[in-house]
This record gives C-alpha cells, sequence and structure tokens, in this order.
C-alpha cells in the first residue's frame, strides 16, 4: 500500500487563497499536514526561481494558488504567475520530471471547501506520481 | 533599322511586330535528360521561346545553363534564367560568359524565391545582388563591354534581357514604379506573373501604358491554365503574390466534375483573345508546368500556330 | 542589444555531464535585457542543474556569479580566484562572453548556454525583433529608417520582390515585408522619386564578408 507522504509546497497570495483558508478553519476542514503553506501578497510576486527552489530541497509538488483571472485583487497577479507555472513545467519536462507536479489554481475569497479540496487534489496527484526523490 | 540586343529568335519575333508567345519548362530533379527533352519537344514549333527555371521554389534541380543547352541542342530556343539566390557577383558573371559562348541568347533575371520554400532550407542565403541589379548587370556587360568593376571583357555577351513583374504583389501603387525602375535598369523584355485577375491587370496596363512603358521594353502577360478547382484553390490560398478571384474558382467548380480542366483552359483562351487586343501587351508567356503535353492543342486553339519566323 | 535565446537545458546538461562543480555566469548588459543571461537567468539555471543532478542522485556543485560584461577584460578578470574551483563554466552571455572567458582563462573548460542570435530591438515585454545585420555601411535614411539589409529576407536594395503579400514576407505570415513599410512610408512622404532611383550593388567588404573585422579609434589606445 502506498504510505507514501508528498511533501508539497504551496503559495498562496493573501486575497482569495487567504481567506479561504481562514474559511476552511473556521469550518474546522483540515489541511493536510505535508502541505505546506507560503503566504505572499499576491501570486503575480511568485517568480520562477521560486517555484523551482522547493524542487531542489526535495519537495514532490508544488502549487500556486490564487484568485481567479477576472477578481484577481492587482488585476494581472494570476495571470503571470500562470504563465511562469506553465513555463516551469516545461523546465520540468526538459530535467526529464513529470510537469504534473507543479500546479496553478484559481479560487474565490469565500470558498474554505474548494481550498482544501485543491490540496487534497494535489496531494493525491502526486501521490500517483510517487515521490520526487527515488529512494 | 538599328542591330538586334542579341539576336535571338525571341527578339526578332518581337522587333518585327508579331504577338509573341513563349512557353516554360522546368529542369528535372536529376540527371533525367530524355525526360527533360520529352517536355520540351511537346513546346517545338509552337512557342518562340521556351523559359527554363532555376531551381525554382528553391527546390533543386539540374541548372538552368546545363538544361537550356541541352533545348538547344533540341533546336528550341531557350530563356535562360537565373535567380539571385543561389550566387553571388562571381559566379553571376561568369555564368554568363558561359552561356552566352554556348549560345543562349535570351536571359531572365529574377530575385529566386527563398530557400525557406524550398528542400534545402538550412542552405545559406546569397542574394549578393538583387534582380535589379542583376538586369543592370547584364546590360552593362552586353552594352558597355565592362564587368561590374569596371574592367573591360574581351568578348561582351549579347543577351537579350527579360525580367519579371507582379502586379498582383503588394502595394499595388508601387508596382507599375517597380516596373519602369526594372526598365530604366536594361530590361528589354517583361514576363509578368500569371493573370487570374484581369480587372486588376487592364488597370496594371493602363497604368504601364501611360508611362510609355510598352514603348521602352516588351510587356508578355503570364497565363497558366487551371488544372482544377484544388489547384485554384491552392493558388488562391498558399502562393503569395497570387490573386486569384472567387469568381473563377466559382466558374471552375460550376464546370461540374472532371469538366474543370476544360474550363481552365477556355479561361486561358480568353484571356489570350483579350491580351492580342490589349495596348501594350506584346505577347503572351504561358506557363504549363507538367502539363507541357497541353501546349500545342492551347496553341492551336488561341490561333498562334505557326509561330512566324523572322 | 544583442538578442539569445536560451540553449535547451537538455543540450546544457550533456555538455557538463561529467563535471561535479559547476560555474554559471551571467552577464549585466544585452543579454539582462532580453531576460536570457541577467542574474535571474544564472539563478534558474544553476537551481535548474541542482535539480536535474538531486533527481539523478549524483552529488553537483553550482556557483552563480554574474558580471558587469563579458566583453571587457577587466570585468573578465573578476573571475579570476574563483575560476579555478570549478571544472565547468557555463557563460550564459552573447557568443563573445564564452569566447572572452576561454581566451583568459584557457584551462577552464567552458561552454556557451545560449544561443546568439541578432541585433535587435524590443517590440514589447518578451518581444524582441532584429533590425541590424552589422553589414558596416548603414543606408537607413535612403529606405525611411528602415533597413532592407537586416529585414528583407533576400535583404534586397531595389525591393519588394513578387513575394510580398498583405504586408507579409513570402516566408512567413509571420514576417513583416519591410518593404512594403518602406515604400508605403516614403510614398506618404512624397519620395518616390527616391524609391524609383536604382541602388547598386552593394560593397559586401564592410560586412562580415569581407571577413572577421576589428576597430581601432586611435585616439583612445594608450
Amino acid at each position: 500500500m502506498n504510505d507514501f507522504k508528498p511533501q508539497i509546497v504551496a503559495f498562496c497570495c493573501s486575497n482569495c487563497a487567504s481567506s479561504a483558508a481562514n474559511v476552511a478553519e473556521g469550518m474546522k476542514k483540515a489541511l493536510p499536514d505535508n502541505v505546506k503553506i507560503i503566504q505572499i501578497p499576491c501570486t503575480g510576486r511568485v517568480e520562477i526561481l521560486h517555484l523551482l527552489k522547493p524542487f531542489e530541497e526535495g519537495a514532490d509538488g508544488v502549487y500556486v494558488a490564487g484568485c481567479q483571472e477576472d477578481s484577481c485583487q492587482y488585476v494581472s497577479g494570476i495571470a503571470k504567475a500562470t504563465k511562469r507555472v506553465t513555463h516551469v513545467k516545461k523546465i520540468l519536462e526538459e530535467l526529464s520530471i513529470e510537469p504534473d507536479r507543479i500546479d496553478v489554481f484559481n479560487l474565490s475569497a469565500g470558498k474554505g471547501q474548494e481550498f482544501v479540496e485543491v490540496a487534497y487534489e494535489m496531494v493525491n496527484k502526486i501521490k500517483e506520481l510517487g515521490p520526487f526523490l527515488q529512494a | 533599322m538599328s542591330e538586334y540586343k542579341s539576336g535571338s529568335n525571341l527578339e526578332k519575333v518581337l522587333r518585327a511586330g508579331h504577338f509573341a508567345f513563349t512557353g516554360e519548362c522546368g529542369p528535372p530533379q536529376g540527371a533525367n535528360v530524355e525526360h527533360l527533352k520529352e517536355k520540351a519537344g511537346h513546346l517545338k514549333g509552337c512557342v518562340d521561346a521556351v523559359n527554363v527555371t532555376d531551381n525554382q521554389t528553391a527546390v533543386v534541380r539540374m541548372s538552368s545553363w546545363a538544361a537550356s543547352i541541352i533545348l538547344l541542342q533540341e533546336g528550341l530556343e531557350p530563356n535562360f534564367q537565373m535567380v539571385c539566390r543561389d550566387r553571388n557577383r562571381l559566379a553571376i558573371q561568369s555564368d554568363i560568359l558561359g552561356v552566352y559562348s554556348l549560345g543562349i541568347r535570351n536571359m531572365l533575371c529574377l530575385s529566386g524565391d527563398h530557400q525557406k520554400f524550398g528542400n534545402h532550407p538550412e542552405a545559406k542565403n546569397v542574394f549578393d545582388i538583387d534582380s535589379m541589379q542583376l538586369i543592370y548587370t547584364v546590360k552593362t556587360m552586353r552594352d558597355e563591354g565592362k564587368f561590374l568593376n569596371g574592367q573591360d571583357i574581351d568578348v561582351p555577351p549579347k543577351l537579350f534581357i527579360g525580367a519579371a513583374s507582379n502586379p498582383f504583389a503588394e502595394p499595388f501603387d508601387f508596382r507599375v514604379y517597380r516596373l519602369a525602375k526594372k526598365i530604366s535598369a536594361g530590361a528589354d523584355f517583361i514576363q509578368t506573373q500569371c493573370i487570374y485577375n484581369m480587372d486588376k491587370f487592364r488597370e496594371f496596363m493602363k497604368r504601364a501604358v501611360d508611362m510609355g512603358l510598352h514603348e521602352k521594353c516588351y510587356i508578355l502577360a503570364g497565363i497558366t491554365p487551371m488544372k482544377s478547382v484544388g489547384m485554384a484553390l491552392y493558388m488562391a490560398r498558399q502562393v503569395p503574390g497570387m490573386d486569384v478571384p472567387d469568381s473563377l474558382v466559382k466558374r471552375l467548380r460550376g464546370a461540374g466534375k472532371g469538366k474543370a480542366a476544360e474550363e481552365g483552359i477556355k479561361f486561358v483562351l480568353e484571356q489570350i483573345e483579350e491580351f492580342k487586343e490589349m495596348e501594350g501587351v506584346a505577347g503572351v508567356h504561358l506557363m504549363a508546368i507538367e502539363w507541357e503535353h497541353k501546349v500545342p492543342e492551347i496553341a492551336e486553339r488561341a490561333g498562334v500556330l505557326p509561330r512566324p519566323t523572322v | 542589444m544583442i538578442v539569445a535565446e536560451p540553449k535547451p537545458i537538455k543540450e546544457l546538461l550533456e555538455m557538463v555531464k561529467d563535471s561535479n562543480r559547476i560555474l554559471v555566469v551571467g552577464c549585466k548588459g544585452c543579454v539582462t535585457v532580453c531576460n536570457v543571461g541577467g542574474a535571474k537567468e544564472v539563478a534558474i539555471l544553476a537551481s535548474s542543474i541542482r535539480i536535474s543532478r538531486k533527481k539523478l542522485g549524483r552529488e553537483i556543485e553550482v556557483g552563480e556569479h554574474t558580471l558587469e560584461r563579458q566583453c571587457d577584460p577587466e570585468y573578465v578578470d573578476e573571475l579570476k580566484d574563483m575560476i579555478g574551483d570549478y571544472d565547468a563554466v557555463i557563460s550564459i552571455a552573447c557568443g563573445v562572453g564564452p569566447q572572452f572567458l576561454s581566451e583568459r582563462y584557457p584551462s577552464s573548460r567552458i561552454f556557451p548556454g545560449v544561443n546568439t542570435q541578432f541585433m535587435g530591438g524590443a517590440e514589447e515585454h518578451g518581444i524582441w525583433s532584429e533590425r541590424c545585420a552589422g553589414c558596416g555601411t548603414c543606408v537607413v535614411h535612403y529606405f525611411g529608417g528602415l533597413c532592407p539589409i537586416a529585414r528583407c529576407s533576400k535583404s534586397l536594395l531595389n525591393g519588394p520582390c513578387g513575394g510580398s503579400s498583405n504586408g507579409k514576407c513570402e516566408i512567413s505570415k509571420d514576417v513583416e515585408c519591410v518593404w512594403d513599410l518602406i515604400v508605403r512610408k516614403m510614398m506618404e512622404q512624397d519620395r518616390l522619386d527616391e524609391l524609383i532611383e536604382f541602388k547598386p550593388p552593394k560593397s559586401w567588404i564592410t560586412a562580415r564578408d569581407g571577413g572577421p573585422r576589428r576597430m581601432i579609434r586611435e585616439e583612445l589606445v594608450k
């Protein structure tokens, strides 16, 4: 049985994603403990290097959670972040690493349930891909 | 009566005021001399001169000069074509002397399709000089007896200089001025890109005649018979600088299954009739690529046979 | 600026596959401006190489350094104390960089990390296009400020050719026909007479065709 617990880093914006996180907490919905949240003012602030560093440290997966494209607090932050995630997928492919180890999600401020679901979705996906570093 | 510039058959026919009729023959993609002779054979007696293309569409074929010599040996008069894509000015001047020495008397000066189109897209791009400068080069060698560097040529090549004109490329307003420029540079005769949009061509010729260009240079109207609706659509969409009106495509479709080719020929015959009467047009250049066997029929039906001997 | 594109990482990993201590050197000049060889890109490439090695379970040390420029000896000199610590160096400056580094540090193995392409400028952020072919005899003023040598696929001086269609070059719909631009501009400016003027064959002596070039400014040499 697969008892591999993926180590995942999640970059979450202070707006949609984090308010969703608060709602989730209020609803007493727990996040899996192997998902480490890094809060940032806006997903537009995340650079390609930030998305690569977790893999350098041995993370199994990375995701970015931000606003919907048409309701980004800073207008184009999530759009930029999405492009950067696409670029990092290409880099991973060049390095013979599964591009699905990184992803980007659009959330809405009040949707605590979704915030938790996204985290589990990522965990399950990475579980299937297996550990980043083979034993 | 002033001396001929080259004494070629084409020059004599045009000078005498006859309606010229030229054809085209592409060299083989190999050393298949028999196939070349067979294709050229269809044109014999039907045309005043035969264009021999130079690595057309940037696809490697037997060189134009070699195929031209073969045609000469078969009793046809070649229109040796040279493009600027593959040769620098040394090779160009050298080849001009070479072909003249072997009996070639007509030369068509072209830019050439970019090699990205062709079958060797990784080749180095030459374009040392452009088609305008090539016309000027041949004229300088012929009339001044000098190379481009000013040095004297011991026996100057006497070639009848041709160039191409595309009345349909953009910007349309400038095309007639570019034609004028080619004539100033030394073009003795012009063959246009194949014409389908007769309205546009009439407008172009009107402007050319207004500028008196037809008096300085012989303008031959280019035509290519459409073999099928597929060909018409391909020409309309995939070939840069080509103007194919929807009305023609409709007409070909309307002809019915299997009848498009005959309709295409009918269209060409109508064009030829109009060109015979059109002011400024000195003849027709028929490009029936890989359809050379149809040329005798087209020439017969167009009433241009027998070809004049001067 | 000189515009370059990154070499595929696979190609770079292949180049340095036998090395365990790699130095990535960037340049704050042109390649920073076209986002291919500056400090950021040095960090990204270094991280990518480390990730790749980590996955393979192999040791690696990747150093990162960005010079002011790699085309001036004074800046290239700055590497002298650290370069010996590495067994491979990837320069992500333009083609001049790896050559200057190779000359100055002949015992180091220097690899080019980018494919240098052309001299050009930004149309907008993220899109750069070629403007200058370095022909050595600039004549853009004869063509309404546009260069047909660099921007015409056939370098025509008496263009346009018959393949110009809807303002695009025959080779691709993505390439503008510069002669279309030249003719329209000059006709608008009432400069038809200049357009009709025959432009004679160009002397390519001052271009790369004449051999590798060198420029000496006597008043600056010591």
